[in-house]
């Protein structure tokens, strides 16, 4: 089963290689043939100067529909839908340093105890503000396409909830299903650009509608990538977290 | 430039000295911590939202935990 899913994931990318190599038309843009490149069309002078489809009107919030990226927040727009490769490198280094702090702290079967006791009023308080927290990094990286934020603060922000957690309670761990799921958000990851491939044409393209700017399902596949890495990223730091708070196995 | 950033921007430069020339790792790691919370002041002001909210979160928070708990780590492995 496993080796299935390793094959056909390099067959998709072997397809993705070929078909790329081979698109240069209008509105795919491949790799052309050596020395044929345009730079200044294709980088920033493009999108400096491209208007948002066809239209040259003024964008109103809440009123103009089908833009080409469709996500209010600007700087969203760039980070995971014109430069989404570019995010999938930035949580693959996550990832590794993540596996680096595991190889060399983990496999610590206890937590560090503290001399110093918390005080119950700490203990109740932390329960009262993890779930807030906890909501709100939800909502940060659920509306990074509307408001300031995204899956890395959000991400982050789920984190600080589990170092709220780790710090009243002794005994607490990071659950060990959190890198099942932090393996499965990074695969999810990978299968959405898989996706627009097959359906668009390159790898990561946008290919749900836009919507209507300033809503909630609006942007396409911006929001749903902005969950993916914000549980990803969540799930990672708190894995960090938990392999430093534990004492490693070789000093008993 | 207004008067307000000015002193934090004098403030951090003063903080980030005191976290080079500190003798205690844990004050320099709380400096640091300090000039992460006023340069998002400064992002802020600056109106880059974005990236206030993530220097907010990573670089004065989570940055943070993490130095302490190695610290805790290091120190731990100095008594063993």
């Amino acid at each position: 089963m496993r080796r299935l899913i390793a094959a056909i994931i390099s067959l998709l990318f072997f397809l993705m290689l070929i078909t790329v190599l081979n698109t240069e038309t209008e509105d795919k843009a491949g790799i052309p043939a050596y020395g044929d490149a345009d730079l200044s069309s294709r980088v920033s002078e493009r999108f400096v100067t491209k208007s948002v489809n066809g239209y040259d009107g003024e964008i109103v919030y809440g009123v103009t529909s089908d833009a080409e990226t469709g996500s209010a927040n600007l700087v969203t727009s760039i980070v995971v839908n014109y430069r989404s490769f570019d995010t999938l490198g930035e949580v693959t280094v996550l990832f590794i340093s993540a596996t680096g702090v595991g190889l060399l702290l983990g496999g610590g079967k206890k937590r560090i105890v503290e001399e110093i006791k918390v005080s119950p009023v700490a203990r109740l308080a932390s329960r009262i503000v993890t779930p807030l927290l906890l909501t709100l990094g939800i909502y940060v990286f659920i509306h990074g396409h509307l408001t300031p934020g995204g899956g890395f603060p959000g991400g982050a922000i789920i984190a600080a909830a589990f170092l709220l957690m780790m710090l009243t309670d002794e005994k607490r761990r990071a659950p060990s299903k959190l890198k099942i799921l932090e393996g499965y958000m990074g695969l999810t990851y990978v299968l959405l650009g898989v996706a627009g491939l097959l359906i668009s044409g390159s790898f990561l393209q946008n290919f749900l509608p836009s919507g209507t700017i300033g809503e909630l399902l609006s942007g396409g596949l911006v929001p749903v990538v902005y969950s993916v890495i914000g549980l990803k990223v969540g799930a990672e730091l708190s894995g960090i977290l938990d392999d430093l708070a534990c004492e490693g196995s070789d000093e008993s | 430039m207004s008067v307000f950033s000015a002193i934090i921007c004098i403030a951090m430069v003063i903080l980030a000295l005191v976290a080079i020339e500190s003798k205690r790792l844990l004050v320099s790691v709380i400096m640091l911590s300090a000039v992460g919370l006023l340069s998002v002041v400064l992002f802020v002001m600056m109106k880059a939202p974005d990236v206030a909210i993530t220097e907010a979160s990573v670089g004065a928070g989570l940055t943070t935990a993490i130095f302490l708990l190695s610290l805790r780590k290091l120190k731990r492995a100095d008594a063993a």
